[in-house]
């Protein structure tokens, strides 16, 4: 089965000074349709711009290498333009932001902007329409959908505003929904409900999930897939569940060791060292490689290569050793 | 139970105003908020937005003045101290906030922003003031060159450290730590809970932790307080609270976090709808809305129940 998604050797540049920084740097990864993927990664790991490259949304001045190909469903996104880009975003591949505040706008009405998106992709009477927009702000759960209609961003609390950002990425049925922190802006009751919503509305619609996030446990709970990323590079992917009961790569082990958890014993937390580079001094070599406990000479110079560590699971890692299947 | 910092019924409200012509609502911050911080003891105060949590922290600081209650600092009185006697207070007293990138002035050196303390309250003749702060960034864990450099140059953990030793410089008995490692990226967070748990070891340091993450609180927290609307729902010794909670707002918190381990099948309890707006004030059980509890009746909708004492906790549930 071909993937609904396959990104290949992405990579975006900035120019900075005389040169340019790479805060993303030769990712691929693909989707399948229908699956739940995670991107995980901290800040300035280069995890959002990622996504927002999917819809050649990054931002300016920032530049899309030409090596980079990315295809949806045998389309092939880098060389779309005008029309057939606009129809791609927010139609086949739907975006939901953290902040709900900022991504709406004030002063339209939240069904003005639903309906936006619904028109934007399928044109229909204005009845219909109205009528695909009050449907859709049921599906997302907000009550008295045909009153909230007519209401405004500010008059309704956040997890609400999160329901209509949602709202409007469905509007255009996308096949791959990519929700870049949906939940980071919100209190955990809260969160609870979206990610309970969005799990829900992929089951139904058959969507593929990419859900960016730095949060493990919403990993654990909500995904089939993860893809770990470090200073701009995929360094793990594997089923989520090998990678919570056996992590690969030695970031991804210190970064669930130096959790704080729930359960288990209370012991001091096991640290990583250091901070996290920054995208135009990524460090030679191995970019985890001062931070890392197993560094061996190799790691300081050469890049390492793809290994595989367990079934279906590879890290970018030269000490990494593969377990039986 | 004497604390060092003992806070009784403390009560604040805000006015806000949605629109000029409208009759200012009135929020709710603080309903009536007890609590007590031993000497070296961490009480963590949790809660969701709006809870009234960093009202609080910042009352016990009269950052905020409050409306009504009484805070006391080693039986000093602190919302009726004087100028004289709350700038003597505010160098027992520290706070160290969220955001590590706001809190520092971005055109001081940090070796200035960490001496201005020592300075405002003349600790040491200014020849002695350099050698100090070096050893303050050592002992936050930064290189005393660091001195020299600016805000700008430091990642957010290492900010928060610079933000700790600005807090160490006057030696405090007493810090609030207001979502302390909150903006912090996962990797660095471990650094910044252990620093502060090795501070309070070696210093005697009380903490009244602030903060909305449960797992990080387990952490460092010896007792923990859960705030709901502007009022404290339970509060009690940190394995108490988290493995037997008795309060069903305290249980939904704990079951709404994700765990990072996908072979623990957990029953999770949604809540419906979101936290009460502070400015409605219903009669009753603030969380009764939101109440999943099977005991829920009429007297959680028209009776607001107290804190009583259940075991070890304190419990304002009418079925705890």
């Amino acid at each position: 089965m071909t993937p609904l998604l396959r990104v290949e050797k992405l990579k975006i540049t900035f120019p900075k000074g005389t040169g340019h920084s790479v805060p993303v740097d030769g990712v691929s990864f693909s989707i399948d349709r229908g699956e739940r993927v995670a991107l995980v990664g901290e800040s300035g790991s280069g995890k959002s711009l990622t996504s927002l490259a999917l819809l050649r949304l990054v931002p300016e001045p920032g530049r899309i290498a030409p090596e980079t190909s990315i295809q949806l469903d045998g389309i092939d996104i880098m060389g779309l333009k005008g029309e057939a880009l606009r129809a791609l975003r927010g139609g086949r591949i739907g975006l939901v932001f953290q902040d709900p505040m900022t991504s709406l706008n004030p002063v339209l009405t939240v069904g003005y902007q639903v309906k936006e998106a619904v028109t934007a992709h399928h044109s229909m009477p204005a009845g219909q329409a109205k009528d695909r927009t009050i449907g859709l702000l049921e599906e997302v759960g907000i009550p008295d959908p045909i009153a909230r209609y007519r209401a405004y961003p500010h008059e309704l609390s956040g997890g609400l505003r999160q329901r209509v950002m949602i709202a409007i990425a469905l509007g255009g049925e996308p096949d791959l929904l990519v929700a870049d922190e949906p939940t980071t802006a919100l209190d955990v009751t809260v969160q609870a409900q979206i990610l309970e919503l969005l799990d829900g509305l992929r089951t139904k619609r058959n969507m593929a999930l990419l859900l960016i996030t730095h949060d493990l446990g919403v990993v654990a709970e909500r995904t089939d897939r993860v893809m770990v990323m470090y200073a701009g590079q995929l360094v793990e992917t594997a089923p989520t569940r090998t990678l919570f009961a056996a992590p690969g790569h030695p970031y991804t082990q210190a970064l669930l060791r130096s959790m704080p958890r729930l359960t288990g014993p209370i012991t001091r937390l096991p640290q990583i060292m250091g901070a996290v580079p920054q995208p135009y001094a990524w460090p030679a070599g191995c970019r985890f490689h001062p931070r890392c406990e197993h560094c061996i000479d190799a790691c300081t110079s050469q890049a390492p290569p793809w290994r595989s560590a367990g079934p279906e699971q590879e890290a970018k890692c030269w000490v990494v050793e593969g377990r039986a299947p | 139970m004497t604390g060092l910092i003992e806070v009784r019924d403390l009560v604040k409200h805000f006015e806000s105003r949605s629109g000029w012509f409208q009759t200012p609502k009135k929020v709710h911050a603080l309903n009536g908020v007890s609590f007590d911080v031993a000497t070296g003891e961490t009480l963590a105060l949790v809660g969701e937005s709006g809870s009234g949590k960093t009202t609080a922290g910042r009352t016990v600081l009269r950052l905020i003045d409050a409306d009504q209650g009484s805070v006391r600092f080693d039986g000093i009185d602190v919302l009726g101290a004087d100028r004289r006697a709350l700038k003597a207070l505010r160098r027992r007293i520290q706070i160290v906030f969220q955001d590590p990138y706001g809190s520092l002035d971005p055109r001081m050196t940090v070796g200035a922003s960490v001496a201005e303390g020592i300075e405002i309250h003349r600790l040491l003749a200014k020849p002695a003031i350099g050698p100090r702060v070096a050893e303050l960034l050592s002992e936050v864990g930064l290189d005393p060159s660091a001195a020299a450099k600016y805000p700008h140059e430091f990642s957010g953990g290492q900010r928060q450290r610079i933000g700790i030793a600005r807090a160490l410089a006057v030696d405090p008995a007493f810090i609030v730590l207001d979502e302390p490692v909150s903006a912090l990226d996962v990797s660095v967070q471990a650094q910044v809970l252990n620093l502060l748990l090795d501070l309070q070891q070696s210093r005697g340091l009380s903490y009244l932790f602030i903060a909305h993450d449960l797992s990080v609180v387990r952490a460092v927290a010896h007792r923990i307080a859960v705030m709901y609307y502007g009022r404290i729902v339970e509060q009690g010794p940190r394995d108490e609270v988290l493995e037997r909670p008795r309060h069903p707002y305290t249980t939904a918190l704990i079951s709404a976090i994700p765990v990072p381990d996908p072979t623990t099948q957990r029953t999770r309890i949604v809540l419906p709808g979101d936290p009460p707006s502070p400015t409605v004030h219903p009669p009753g059980c603030p969380f009764a809305s939101r109440c999943f509890h099977p005991a829920k009746n009429q007297r959680c909708a028209t009776d607001r129940p107290e804190l009583v004492a259940h075991g070890a906790s304190l419990v304002a549930c009418h079925h705890a």
